[in-house]
């Protein structure tokens, strides 16, 4: 029985790639027939060999980051409220890896969602709160989160108040420059930069507040790293206690200064960039960019760049790994289980929300990079791990991806946990040796 | 089996070719509004492409999609004159969803781009809207402060 099923996904899966294009650097291609079978079971995922996906759960809305429980409860920050509330606790009760039980609270939409110490901290989009958990990992009281910060700043774009812990009782905020690279009009054709870029004073940055004193604003908090455009993925490295970060890179280098850059330089730079933050640390952000085919830190056109003047200035960090242009960093997630292979502990996995920014060639990104680490420092090439969440080959038209991948969170049996917010869509990646 | 597919598919092309031929030669849409859609393609390309989209799709949360806009289709040329006149950063809903881009001013283009790009967004994709006019513009412009 199980055989018959199997060779029809075989021959569906089959039917199914010969009507499609598969793209030069999909990982797909190196991967014998038999894994293309666990490809079509594997709720649509291209995986490593030994790897299985199913969905724990699907449209669930917009579901943003996520954080699970060492009881394996799933809390999901949603983006838009779902019959009035904004965050999700999915439960397995029968053990089948699907929720059967899915209980939802807090009127507030946001982004941010982290568990320490027996506490769920969640953002909105100007604020950060606390909810108790008890011995079970379950919020105490669903009406009466604490609030630990608010008043930061919300003027739309890039607005998501993503959130880390560190191990000392400080919890670290992106804020997120309202705009797209200073100009003095956002986004208009040649129109310079501000100088001094005025937004970095409360925004374009990573701030540092205590983890639990309440009603904390910008003056109890410290600008902990700052030049960072906009910044939705981070995590706490726990092996060598840093704070790493991926940036958005700046947008329409094309669009803006058509005179400087075509349209394939608009489609292919800047660089996503991950950086590794000390307090002080400054990535540059309006002043440059990072060129990933000079692997250079370059003048922004607005500050006086034009496509070839590199940076001087010493005061604007380097990255640790630089990503192709525009696919979205939306997680970052440094893996500390056992269930995957070696390779895998400790090294960071990046869910990529894709691209919008590529046209008019095609879009980008739509999947989760996997980038091995040693002491904290990049220790190989990164790579695909995780494809096939837009559904379709080639992404012309950002609207025609199907999922999104969006957060990243480690369970307690080690598995990997991606959330998707075009769909709703909470898919559990294990790995299994077959 | 495979000469009633072959059938198929003849059929199809056929139908499909007639479509295209009936698009080329005695399109449904009056030649004014023809000619300025095709002008009002370049500068939708260059203007306006990055962030709706060559489908008119928009980008989820981010910029609204044209195609299938109820007010792009709708009767207020006036509003969407405004909007590329000034650009838009009013964070609205937008038929039940907020945007959190910034659209920046385009009012360095000419009123017949403006009049072009308009009407190119109002007739492509699934969109069937009348022309927009220089004369339009022109007024929308006189408007500004
Ligand atoms: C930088 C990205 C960007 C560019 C370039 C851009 N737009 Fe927009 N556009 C937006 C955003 C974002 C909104 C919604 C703003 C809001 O809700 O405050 C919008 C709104 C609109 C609307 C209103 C849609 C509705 O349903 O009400 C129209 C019409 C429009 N744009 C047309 C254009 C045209 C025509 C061009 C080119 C001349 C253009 N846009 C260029 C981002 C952009």
């Amino acid at each position: 029985m199980l055989k018959i099923v199997r060779y029809g996904l075989l021959v569906a899966s089959i039917i199914g790639m010969s009507s499609t294009k598969v793209l030069a650097n999909d990982p797909i291609k190196k991967l014998s027939k038999k894994h293309v079978v666990a490809d079509t079971i594997n709720a649509g995922l291209k995986l490593p060999t030994g790897f299985e996906a199913l969905k724990v759960a699907d449209n669930l809305g917009r579901a943003r980051h996520i954080a699970v429980t060492a009881q394996g409860d799933i809390y999901v920050k949603l983006g838009k409220l779902s019959s009035g509330k904004g965050t999700l606790r999915l439960r397995d009760n029968n053990k089948d890896g699907k929720a059967d039980d899915i209980q939802s609270f807090g009127n507030f939409i946001g982004t941010g969602i982290a568990i320490k110490n027996n506490y769920l901290y969640t953002s909105s989009d100007d604020a950060v709160y606390r909810y108790q958990l008890n011995a079970n990992g379950e919020v105490m009281n669903t009406e009466a989160p604490e609030t630990i910060i608010s008043g930061l700043i919300n003027r739309r774009q890039h607005e998501s108040k993503s959130v880390a812990l560190d191990n000392d009782g400080n919890i670290y905020v992106n804020i997120g420059a309202y705009s797209n690279s200073c100009q003095i009009e956002d986004r208009k054709k040649g129109s310079l930069g501000k100088m001094p870029c005025p937004i970095l004073d409360s925004a374009g940055g990573i701030w540092k507040f205590s983890a639990s004193k309440l009603n904390q604003t910008y003056e109890n908090g410290v600008r902990y790293a700052t030049g960072l455009r906009n910044v939705v993925g981070l995590d706490w490295n726990t092996q060598n206690n840093q704070l790493y970060v991926m940036q958005h890179g700046r947008d329409q280098l094309h669009d803006l200064f058509p005179e400087m850059y075509t349209e394939k330089d608009n489609a292919e730079k800047p660089a996503e960039t991950m950086y590794a933050l000390k307090q002080g640390t400054n990535a540059g952000w309006p002043y440059v960019y990072y060129d990933p085919e000079l692997k250079k830190k370059m003048v922004a056109p607005e500050y006086g760049g034009d496509g070839k003047k590199v940076s001087t200035d010493k005061n604007f960090a380097d990255p640790v790994v630089a990503f192709p242009a525009h696919m979205a960093p939306n997680g970052i997630l440094f893996y500390t289980g056992n269930q995957f292979p070696a390779k895998y502990k400790n090294g960071a996995f990046i869910a990529f929300h894709g691209s919008w920014n590529r046209a008019p060639l095609p879009q980008e990104g739509y999947y989760v990079a996997f980038v091995p680490f040693k002491n904290g420092k990049p220790s190989g090439e990164w790579e695909i791990f995780a494809n096939g969440f837009a559904g379709v080959e080639v992404v012309t038209s950002t609207r025609s991806a199907q999922h999104r991948p969006c957060g990243l969170a480690e369970g307690p049996d080690g598995s990997l946990y991606v959330s998707d917010d075009s769909k709703g869509t909470i898919y559990k990646i294990n790995y299994t040796g077959k | 089996m495979t000469s009633i597919k072959k059938g198929l598919i003849g059929v199809a092309l056929l139908l499909l070719s007639i479509n295209f031929l009936g698009f080329k030669s005695d399109i449904k849409l009056p030649d004014p509004i023809m000619a300025s859609v095709l002008r009002g393609k370049e500068v939708y390309k260059a203007q306006c492409l990055a962030c709706h989209q060559q489908d008119g799709g928009g980008v989820p949360h981010m910029n609204p999609p044209l195609d299938g806009a109820l007010n792009v289709n709708g009767n207020d040329k006036a509003r969407l004159i405004r909007i590329v006149l000034n650009g838009l950063a009013d964070r609205v809903e937008i038929e039940g969803e907020m945007y959190s881009n910034s659209m920046a001013s385009h009012k360095d283009l000419s009123n017949q781009q403006i009049a072009d790009v308009l009407t190119y967004i109002r007739n492509s994709w699934t969109n069937k809207a009348g022309l927009v006019t220089v004369e339009e513009v022109k007024i929308g412009r006189s408007k500004l402060r």
